[in-house]
């Protein structure tokens, strides 16, 4: 047996007794990102493929949320800074070895392209909609003209958004439970799928709805997949592995994490999208309300179970 | 060059002076420590071993806490020493998520702040104040990369240990056992 004490009283404020430096405010970014590069990803896509007549809500409704839940997101990873006044650091430097870095960079790339991607579908929904300036009806032309460039460069900036969400934590070797590569695939997949949740809870045209069901049921089983994966891979892994995969395997994280982010989040509106795609009537906002949910608590318990894990000596 | 400190655990008697040193020489707030004690206790009663250490930020030649900064406040000085700018760093905290010695913290003023080897002392050729004041000089702090140091000798004399090295940081405070 072994015990262990810091005798000298250090109590250092969000470290001691265990590490608790992310509150809400990374999670929520995290999630946010998530869920914008979703909903950028699917928008961009069907406009690549000609399909903004069949999935309105996707294509050019959603898009006009994203450069709004990009500043949401931003705001809340300022929120979490300590040396606030010094935040323009961060576009001072550019470092490949900082998932922070690049994926501040990612984010700064993406919000103005965003708001140009969702600017530029107004004359596509009001039909009468004209700039007040006679420059910005040019440069809006010129944008809708180019609009598969944009698509791709948002395609792929939204997969690098959605990827970084996951290898932002695990980066981490110190905290066992963030340190699988497994995270990165599984925020991406889970992004994706808030993303297509999203469109399922506005969308009014049965034709969307219908494959935007099906899409999520992909994502949702590819959800499961990864998680029983990052599972496997902790369990045959070390020693603190093993710890940071028994806090959801009968210690603290067990309910809430099996209950309510597998059942509630991924199981339970997996079947009611399966029963309303066989016509069943199932309201479709519930199981886009509880994936959206889930995809939530998702990151909330995995950054705060990452601060609990950590290696002994 | 290579900066290094070896700490003697059977001489440590856990007095805490190199901690109050520390918080003295370096400002450090009422309620932080940039070093701290760790006792720890082996096996059951009656059949018990105790060891003291001082612990700190182990100056990783493989930093995580480095790599992971977005902004190059946390760096690597000469000799190894990592040190944070606290007119870089933003408070994001990655360095501290980072660090699987929990090393490191927030100080009031929002920036992030750990043991810095007292490179202003050093830089001026004196010891930094934990060994300076250890009482049994169970502190032994000096160049690895030279090896006629203090340091480089007792580390082929003796056994020692590192913390964690299977996290990966090639961690410089080595322990004596
Ligand atoms: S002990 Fe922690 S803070 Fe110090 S260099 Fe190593 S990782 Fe960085
Ligand atoms: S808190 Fe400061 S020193 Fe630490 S990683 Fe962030 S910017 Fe770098």
């Amino acid at each position: 047996m072994i015990e262990e004490l810091i005798t000298s009283g250090r109590n250092l404020p969000d470290i001691d007794p265990r590490l608790q430096v992310w509150g809400w405010e990374i999670p929520f970014y995290l999630y946010i990102g998530g869920l914008v590069a979703g909903i950028l990803f699917f928008s961009a896509l069907f406009t690549l493929r000609n399909r903004e007549k069949d999935y309105p809500t996707a294509v050019k409704w959603l898009p006009m949320a994203a450069p709004v839940l990009l500043v949401l997101g931003l705001g809340a990873l300022f929120l979490d800074l300590s040396h606030k006044l010094y935040f323009w650091q961060l576009y001072t430097h550019l470092r490949w070895e900082s998932p922070m870095s690049w994926g501040a960079w990612t984010l700064l790339a993406i919000t103005p392209l965003s708001i140009l991607w969702a600017f530029s579908w107004l004359q596509d929904i009001f039909l009468t909609w004209q700039w007040p300036y006679q420059w910005l009806n040019i440069f809006f032309q010129w944008i809708r003209k180019n609009r598969n460039s944009l698509a791709w460069a948002l395609i792929i900036l939204a997969l690098i958004l959605g990827m970084y969400t996951g290898i932002l934590l695990s980066a981490f070797n110190a905290r066992p439970f963030w340190n699988s590569a497994i995270l990165g695939p599984l925020f991406l997949t889970s992004g994706l799928s808030t993303g297509v949740a999203a469109t399922l809870l506005f969308s009014r045209s049965h034709k969307e709805r219908k494959l935007f069901a099906s899409i999520d049921l992909i994502l949702i089983g590819i959800e499961i997949f990864l998680i029983i994966h990052l599972f496997m891979g902790f369990l045959a892994g070390t020693r603190v592995h093993i710890l940071a995969a028994r806090l959801f395997l009968g210690g603290p994280y067990t309910a809430v994490f099996w209950v309510f982010i597998m059942g509630f989040g991924l199981i339970i509106p997996g079947i009611l999208e399966i029963l309303e795609l066989r016509h069943k009537p199932i309201p479709g906002y519930i199981p886009a309300f509880l994936v959206l949910l889930g995809g939530y608590l998702l990151r909330v318990i995995i950054v705060d179970a990452g601060q609990a894990s950590r290696w002994l000596y | 060059m290579r900066y290094a400190m070896a700490i003697d655990t059977k001489k440590c008697v856990g007095c805490s002076d190199c901690v109050v040193a520390c918080q003295t020489e370096n400002n450090v707030p009422i309620g932080y420590c940039r070093d701290w004690i760790v006792e720890t206790t082996t096996g059951t009663y009656p059949e018990l071993s105790m060891e003291l250490r001082s612990e700190r930020c182990n100056h990783c030649s493989d930093a995580p806490c480095v790599r992971c900064c977005p902004t190059e406040a946390s760096h690597v000085e000469e000799g190894g020493i990592v040190l944070v700018d606290h007119n870089d760093c933003i408070g994001c905290k990655a360095c501290i998520a980072s660090c699987p010695y929990d090393a490191r913290f927030i100080h009031p003023e929002g920036y992030a702040d750990k043991c810095t080897f007292c490179i202003h002392r050093v830089k001026k050729g004196e010891d930094p104040a934990c060994v300076a004041v250890c009482p049994t000089h169970c502190l032994i702090f000096g160049d690895t990369d030279d090896p006629n140091s203090t340091i480089s000798r007792i580390l082929k004399k003796r056994k020692w240990k590192q913390l964690i090295p299977e996290a990966g940081t090639d961690p410089n405070i080595y322990y004596l056992l």
